[in-house]
């Protein structure tokens, strides 16, 4: 969706505002809002996908007021809504008033370091890629209101096949509980003056990792 | 000021709390009361990204790549497993790749859609990381963003922005500074910084 997530080339932010000697979290709040965020993953009640679009399906006011940690509670909330986990009137009174939903999982303190250490890869069987290192393909120009991870300033524009990183789930089908749709995964090389315009530098490029479903030869 | 807000708990430090620092313990002890989470688990997590998990994990696979060039050629290869030989594997690094900084080529590593980061070797995301200023214009005007951060780069190096935009992490490899010639891989961690790696710095003047 062109959502206030897909910030790339948008203009007006203001400078960068690197912090010295940042701490790890700001306040004790936001260490709950990161493990809560993590934890209830164990109920497997949705997948990064679909807590990806939750965030980025804030309205956009809300969304670029807000700081990081304030979006992932937003959008934790959000998902254990549409769960059925919790009620609006639970979340804000802080008590218990429906009974809990039978869930997967749930991740318990001796079972943290193993499951951090183990994550969850995306990669799945491979498929037989259409496109090779090398390829000239073109970013489809396509504005999907579901999510997608191909950004706005990539759409239409030509760029070369990097790498290929094998098959990986398809986050477009994915966060919307179609299926993982696994197909092959590409960086892909676009030269900064071909997106940008003429006033960027001749050498400059960016690169991004793109699924097949977004790509078309050039 | 009191708070407006709709929390029916008498906390004794409640009204020192912010709005959203008020909705995340209600969320916390909702969540608990449920059974959803295990309370303790909260405090592993955050402990694990506080003491285990963090840019240290970077700086000794990049002093590990500097000193040793059979590492680093793997390093190039499959950051993934060559990562994971040092013990840093897992969430948000389940699929690496470094990329290295030459005299030709500056890279640059960025998440305009949301925030992914490679967390096994770097920790958690700065603040700025993940901000809409860096976000929005590390593809637009890298050489803008980067003089912010005191780096000006030769104009005859190409800069190579990289957005994270599925699940591979990127891992910028800097370029060994001159002067560092015998340091060992201990002392040579020690001026990798966390910037460095994600190629908004460069590591810190042998001295």
């Amino acid at each position: 969706m062109n959502g206030p997530q897909d910030l790339g080339g948008q203009m007006g932010f203001g400078p960068v505002a690197p912090e010295k000697d940042e701490p790890i979290f700001h306040a004790p709040w936001e260490k709950k809002a990161l493990a809560l965020t993590l934890a209830m993953g164990a109920t497997r009640q949705w997948n990064i996908d679909i807590s990806r679009h939750a965030r980025e399906s804030l309205s956009p006011a809300q969304y670029l007021g807000s700081s990081y940690y304030e979006i992932w509670i937003a959008g934790l909330i959000k998902l254990m809504l549409a769960a059925g986990l919790v009620t609006e009137d639970e979340v804000s009174s802080g008590r218990m008033k429906v009974a809990a939903k039978k869930v997967a999982g749930k991740l318990l303190a001796r079972d943290v370091a193993a499951v951090l250490a183990k994550g969850g890869p995306s990669s799945r069987a491979a498929t037989t890629p259409r496109f090779k290192p090398g390829d000239r393909v073109r970013a489809k120009n396509m504005h999907p209101v579901t999510h997608t991870r191909l950004p706005r300033y990539l759409r239409g524009h030509v760029g070369e096949i990097v790498t290929l990183h094998g098959t990986h789930v398809f986050p477009d089908s994915n966060a919307h509980g179609q299926g993982e749709n696994p197909q092959a995964l590409y960086t892909v090389r676009f030269a900064a003056r071909d997106i940008w315009g003429d006033a960027r530098h001749p050498k400059d490029t960016v690169s991004a990792d793109l699924w097949e479903a977004y790509l078309e030869p050039a | 000021m009191p708070h407006d807000h709709d929390h029916d708990h008498d906390h004794d430090e409640g009204s020192a709390l912010s709005p959203i620092a008020l909705r995340v313990k209600a969320l916390e002890s909702l969540l608990t009361e449920k059974g959803y989470i295990d309370p303790e688990a909260l405090d592993a997590i955050v402990e694990t990204y506080e003491t285990k998990i963090g840019p240290r994990n970077g700086a000794h696979v990049v002093a590990r790549a500097w000193s040793d060039p059979a590492y680093k050629a793997w390093l190039l290869k499959d950051a993934t497993a060559a990562i994971a030989s040092l013990g840093y594997t897992g969430r948000q690094g389940e699929h690496m790749v470094a990329v290295e900084n030459t005299p030709e080529t500056h890279n640059l590593v960025v998440c305009t859609l949301c925030s992914c980061y490679p967390w096994t070797v770097l920790g958690l995301p700065p603040v700025w990381y993940k901000a809409p200023p860096y976000r929005s214009r590390a593809v637009i005007d890298p050489r803008g963003v980067l003089a912010e951060f005191g780096v000006t780069l030769p104009e005859t190096t190409a800069i190579s922005v990289w957005d994270s935009t599925a699940e591979i992490r990127y891992l910028v490899l800097p370029m060994r500074p001159q002067g560092t010639e015998g340091w060992s891989e201990e002392k040579l961690a020690r001026i990798v910084t966390r910037d460095s790696m994600i190629g908004t710095g460069l590591p810190r003047a042998a001295a």
